[in-house]
């Protein structure tokens, strides 16, 4: 494991340490990822007597609010300021109540249909439903939706009436930042909120793609991330989150999005060998070295 | 039926060229063969079910060639001197009249060109299309048409035959619908797509017979509901078409019966029925092996050298296997000991075709002692002189095992002879139960299926690209099939529904529809695109995604691939992606007979290199598994529960009986027999249902789930065709003591409902079920017109589509069809629910203090089975500490 960039902060039985900015020796780490393991086994059915979904991973987390601020928070630090990464695929900015997703790829169904592939048309609703849990849990004061928010350049003029008009309702009262990816390098129009390349904020720089000569403090989308994790030839195929101590890169957040194995040469470009994927499990998050995740192709 | 009867029935039955042929090889015509001429007078549909060598095929045709060669008989003979043997259309009308004629019974006479197509009389053309035969291969069709070329050429039979497969070139596909021959030998899809062309009034109006070839392998796929929904729209097109079902024995004739004639709305009407004469018995035995018998192993490695003994005492040996693992594995392990060079080949599905063919050829001229095969050589026409079938492993059915060993021998009045080899003590039981059944000719067979929602949703697309159709109509057509007869009409509208729009409640895709309604309510393609779509996508074979394997120089690195490799390496086959997906650069695996070293995946293509390595690292990849047929586990479970049938078995093997009902004891055969134990500090719980592996691994992930939920902390579990393990921290045995646990309440059919319905939400066999339907469907085309994207480039996965799905319309019709799929197909959800409604109340349960002797081999499987069972999170957080602790220690 590289330098600590990666703190845990779930112990077994612990309360909610803060995050931490120094370095844990590396013995630590694979400590904490034991204690991880051990308060698991012990966890399933206390899980279940709190009601979480068993079901699903990053899409059904329900009861975010009763999750929130406690020791289920993962926090990740970039570049000296600590994130909560959460397990529905966002990450939260605490000190700034900031809160960013990528790629939500919304009216992705449309797109294809307009091709010929009648998708269920209901990728758009249900991203959207999914980031109004996260806005109901967080309550944050800006939100940034880091690129390839619309599948294509028409997508915000396809959007649904009723989708729409949830949409607004989850901007009202707060700032909404828009950030251009590849599929909608655009300004947006008719959808709210303000259009931007790039943004800066304090030490961070929020964008959709990285650039691999700037590395500090930069939190991006547009790859995608999945790990792949396998033991005892069983496989799981999971989005992740991808970070070293400088930078981050985010999961993809709509509900049709695939993703590319962490395991490819693209992170590989970013990040050199040594960096972290916090898996996403069907209510926390799991450290998993990268190297250690299983490549699948193209790597 | 003696021969003087045989030449009397010849006299009548057969014109005199075909006499004359039958005398001069010394041939008499077999009584089903004649029989079949006199159905085909009569204009009667039917099956005929015949041991393989019984000459089957010829039946078929041969009221074809005669109806045939007695048209242009009565042809203007003129004609033959000019294009060919072409007939002028007023002869060949008056030939068909007489053909007609000479039937008892035939169809009702009307005007003398009653017999003739307007279309055909306006074209004043030849005389059309006169047989369609399919078969479920295309390797198949074209050596059919091979060796009927061969009695067309010797009578000199005016007959114009030919093959339409994938392969056959674009100009020729146009010239045969233009100008169609008077045979034509397809597949189920080239029929859907001369079915989807507007062209298909013309082409088939003439059609007379439609020859099924393997109909017993056809109707258990969706592969046969698709025939079925062709041939419904055939008899619609062709009022005077008969159908013929070629089958192997079969349990339920009837169900082939219906599937050969067009249903009535009420009630149901057959195809008649014509049983050929069994030949000899077949003469099976179990190899009476003098090696001590594994436990739990797979491979029969313990009885090489006996394997090879019996090849090289026979002539020709097939040596089937269930597996391609197993069959890598056998055949590597026969030439490690062919000392001899006996020529041994191997041959299955993962193979490349041309690799396929040659080994083939090669049977077919005799050269080969031995093939070691899989199910790539269930179908197929008879190669040479086969003369020994050795069957390694579970036989798995009675009927499937009787096909395999009808394999040898092709003069039915030899017996065929197959030894049957168990890799391990249970198998020994499923071989004994395997040869009475057989000695009693009893047939498990899967019963009719039901025809499935995403085939027809093909089909309905299908239509529209042919003509514009009125929903009435094809919803009455549609039920003439015989798989579909009881399709609800709201399921018909749900399934238009989806192919238009895509069904949805939301109903925001009518500007995208892919077919629409014309002014008269007919539906229509609504644009070009969407039939040249079809066309491309047309079929139900929903393969594994399949990655190509390339031999490549090996680099020697650790630590995997970093750079390019040399390319442009032999290619050797094809795998499984998921099998891929488990193993890292590095592994070994065996793959087309040799060790091979994974190297890197680039692209479509896994890049491998020789290794001199001798043990493969990893052990198997699945492909080819059945599992055992229900019939078969009700006979072992029958023997194991009668101590006086014992005898009969190995002395091992009746050994281990004994120990088993002294340390514990061995079931009623109705009941389930439970045993619970503790071993190095787990709890053990093992169950002997006899369902299969598909069954057993459902089971397997809802007693999981019921035992998380009761706080016995269960870690994995692992199945195999008898039984299941599931192990955990929690002490089941005592909790059963204490009676917090009731292994009734445990086992309870209540797990059907809302546990199944929340696993069916995460399970990846469910997504692999869903994702053919939504491919098959047409969904998600695999391929768009100039474009040959493969599945990989697809930008969006079925699996987010199913999650989705699922959570905002779960009464859709692909998931009723996926549902529907998984009762029967990966998850084999109906066959556990008649075994949990089979032992309610029949629970015996027995508490043990260590694992008893039929608890060794499932025990045995883990390592080398996957192991099942975890939640996503405890495996993840296992996963990283095993990872850590690799990578740290």
């Amino acid at each position: 494991m590289r330098r600590g960039a990666v703190e845990r902060a779930q112990r077994a039985g612990d309360g909610a340490p803060a995050a931490l900015a120094s370095d844990p020796p590396e013995g630590q780490a694979a400590e904490g990822a034991r204690l991880c393991a051990a308060s698991l086994l012990g966890r399933s059915a206390a899980a279940t007597d709190r009601s979480v979904p068993a079901a699903k991973g990053w899409a059904a987390n329900e009861n975010r609010a009763d999750l929130r601020d406690s020791a289920q928070d993962h926090r990740v630090v970039v570049a000296g300021v600590a994130l909560i990464a959460d397990v529905a695929g966002a990450l939260y900015w605490p000190e700034r109540r900031l809160l960013a997703v990528a790629d939500l790829h919304l009216e992705k169904g449309s797109s294809f249909a307009a091709r010929g592939s009648l998708l269920p048309p209901y990728d758009t609703a249900d991203t959207l439903a999914r980031l109004a849990r996260l806005i109901e849990a967080y309550a944050p004061r800006r939100v940034v939706a880091l690129g390839d928010s619309f599948h294509d350049g028409r997508g915000a003029a396809r959007l649904g009436a009723e989708d729409r008009a949830t949409l607004a309702a989850l901007q009202r009262g707060r700032e909404w930042i828009w950030i251009a990816g590849n599929h909608d390098p655009e300004p947006l129009s008719g959808v709210g909120g303000e259009c931007v390349g790039e943004l800066e904020i304090g030490p961070i720089t929020f964008r959709h793609r990285a650039e691999p000569d700037h590395a500090e403090g930069e939190i991006s989308g547009h790859w995608h991330p999945v790990a792949v994790v396998a033991l005892r030839g069983r496989g799981l195929r999971r989005r992740c989150f991808v970070s070293d101590s400088r930078r981050l890169v985010m999961p993809a957040f709509g509900a049709y999005a695939g993703g590319l194995n962490v395991r490819h040469r693209a992170f590989a470009a970013l990040f050199g060998s040594a960096f972290t994927a916090h898996v996403i499990g069907d209510t926390r998050l799991h450290v998993i070295p990268a190297a250690l995740c299983a490549p699948d192709w193209g790597c | 039926m003696t021969a003087a009867d045989q030449v009397e029935i010849a006299d009548v039955g057969l014109p005199a060229p075909f006499r004359r042929w039958f005398a001069q090889r010394g041939w008499t015509p077999r009584a089903h063969q004649l029989e079949l001429l006199a159905k085909a007078r009569a204009g009667r549909s039917v099956l005929l079910i015949a041991p393989t060598g019984a000459g089957k095929t010829l039946a078929g045709f041969l009221p074809t060639l005669v109806e045939l060669s007695q048209t242009r008989a009565a042809a203007d003979l003129s004609a033959l001197a000019g294009r060919g043997w072409r007939a002028a259309p007023g002869a060949a009308g008056a030939g068909r009249r007489a053909s007609d004629g000479s039937g008892s019974g035939g169809p009702p006479p009307g005007s003398p060109l009653r017999g003739l197509p307007s279309s055909l009389r306006r074209r004043g053309e030849g005389r059309g299309l006169h047989t369609l035969y399919i078969s479920p291969l295309k390797a198949l069709a074209v050596d059919i048409a091979r060796n009927l070329e061969r009695p067309v050429a010797e009578m000199g039979l005016p007959v114009r035959l030919e093959t339409r497969t994938g392969d056959t070139p674009a100009s020729k596909r146009q010239r045969q619908r233009r100008h169609p021959p008077d045979i034509l030998l397809t597949t189920p899809e080239q029929l859907a797509l001369l079915l989807a062309s507007a062209d298909a009034p013309y082409l088939f109006g003439t059609l007379r017979r439609v020859i099924l070839d393997e109909l017993h392998a056809l109707v258990t796929s969706k592969r046969g509901d698709l025939l079925s929904l062709g041939l419904a729209r055939l008899f619609r097109l062709a009022p005077e078409l008969t159908a013929v079902g070629l089958s192997a024995t079969v349990a339920d004739p009837d169900a082939l019966c219906r599937f050969l004639v067009p249903q009535p709305a009420r009630g149901v009407r057959c195809a008649d029925l014509v049983v050929a004469e069994g030949g000899a018995k077949p003469l099976v035995t179990m190899l009476d092996t003098a090696e001590p018998l594994p436990w739990a192993s797979h491979s029969a490695r313990h009885a090489l050298p006996e394997i090879y003994e019996l090849i090289r005492r026979h002539r020709t040996s097939l040596v089937f296997v269930n597996t391609r693992s197993q069959a890598e594995m056998l055949f590597q392990e026969l030439w490690r000991i062919n000392d001899d060079g006996l020529a041994i080949a191997l041959h299955h599905g993962s193979l490349d075709v041309a690799q396929r063919r040659k080994v083939e050829d090669a049977m077919a001229a005799g050269r080969l002692r031995a093939v070691v095969c899989t199910s790539s050589l269930d179908l197929g026409v008879d190669w040479g002189d086969i003369d020994l079938v050795i069957h390694v492993g579970a036989p798995k059915g009675s009927s499937r095992l009787l096909q395999r060993i009808g394999r040898a021998n092709h003069r039915l009045e030899e017996p065929s002879r197959g030894v049957l080899v168990p890799a391990n003590r249970f198998e020994v039981l499923e071989c004994h139960a395997a040869i009475e059944a057989i000695a009693e000719n009893a047939q498990d067979t899967p019963p009719a299926r039901a025809g499935a929602l995403d085939v027809l949703a093909q089909h309905v697309l299908g239509c529209a690209c042919g003509a514009p159709f009125l929903a009435d109509e094809l919803y009455a057509e549609v039920r003439t099939a015989a798989p579909y007869a009881q399709l609800a009409r709201a399921d018909f509208d749900a399934v238009l529904d989806f192919v238009a729009t895509g069904g949805y409640a939301l109903r925001s895709y009518e500007r995208f529809a892919k077919i629409r309604q014309n002014k008269d309510g007919r539906w229509r393609v609504a644009n070009p695109r969407v039939a040249q779509t079809y066309r491309l996508n047309v079929g139900t074979i929903v393969e594994a995604d399949m990655l190509k394997v390339r031999l490549v120089r090996s680099r020697h690195r650790t630590g995997g691939y970093v750079g390019p490799l040399g390319r442009g390496g032999r290619l050797l086959g094809e795998i499984e992606e998921y099998f891929i997906e488990t193993l890292t650069p590095g592994d070994t695996f065996v793959f087309a007979g040799e060790v091979l070293r994974y190297e890197a995946l680039v692209e479509n293509e896994v890049y491998v290199s020789r290794t001199a390595a001798t043990d493969p690292k990893v052990p198997s990849y699945e492909g080819g598994k059945f599992p055992l047929s229900t019939y078969l586990a009700a006979r072992v479970r029958a023997l194991l529960a009668d101590r006086s049938r014992w005898s009969a078995l190995p002395e091992p093997v009746r050994e281990w009986l004994d120990m088993q009902c002294w340390r514990s004891l061995t079931p009623p055969a109705g009941d389930l027999l439970v045993e619970t134990f503790p071993r190095a500090a787990r709890h053990y719980l093992i169950c002997y249902p006899f369902e299969g592996r598909l069954a057993h691994q459902t089971l397997g992930m809802l007693l999981t789930r019921r035992l998380e939920r009761a706080r016995l902390r269960p870690h994995g579990f692992v199945a195999n065709e008898y039984a299941l393990a599931v192990w955990g921290a929690g002490d089941l045995q005592a909790a059963i003591a204490r009676g917090e646990l009731s292994l009734d309440a445990l086992f309870d059919q209540d797990m059907l409902g809302d546990d199944l319905d929340a696993w069916l939400q995460e399970s990846a066999l469910m997504k692999r079920t869903f994702r053919s339907c939504a491919i098959i469907a047409g969904l998600i085309p695999r391929r768009f017109p100039g474009e040959e994207k493969s599945r990989r480039q697809l930008t969006v996965s079925t699996d987010l589509v199913y999650d989705v799905l699922r959570r905002h319309q779960p009464d859709h019709v692909l998931l009723r069809a996926a549902a529907a799929e998984a009762a029967t197909g990966l998850l084999d959800i109906r066959r556990l629910g008649d075994m949990l409604s089979r032992i309610r109340g029949r629970i015996v349960h027995k508490a043990l203090e260590r694992v008893s002797p039929l608890a060794v081999p499932v025990l045995l499987e883990i390592g080398r089975e996957p192991v099942y069972g975890e939640a996503a999170d405890a495996f993840l957080a296992e996963a990283a500490e095993e990872l850590v602790k690799e990578a740290m220690g």
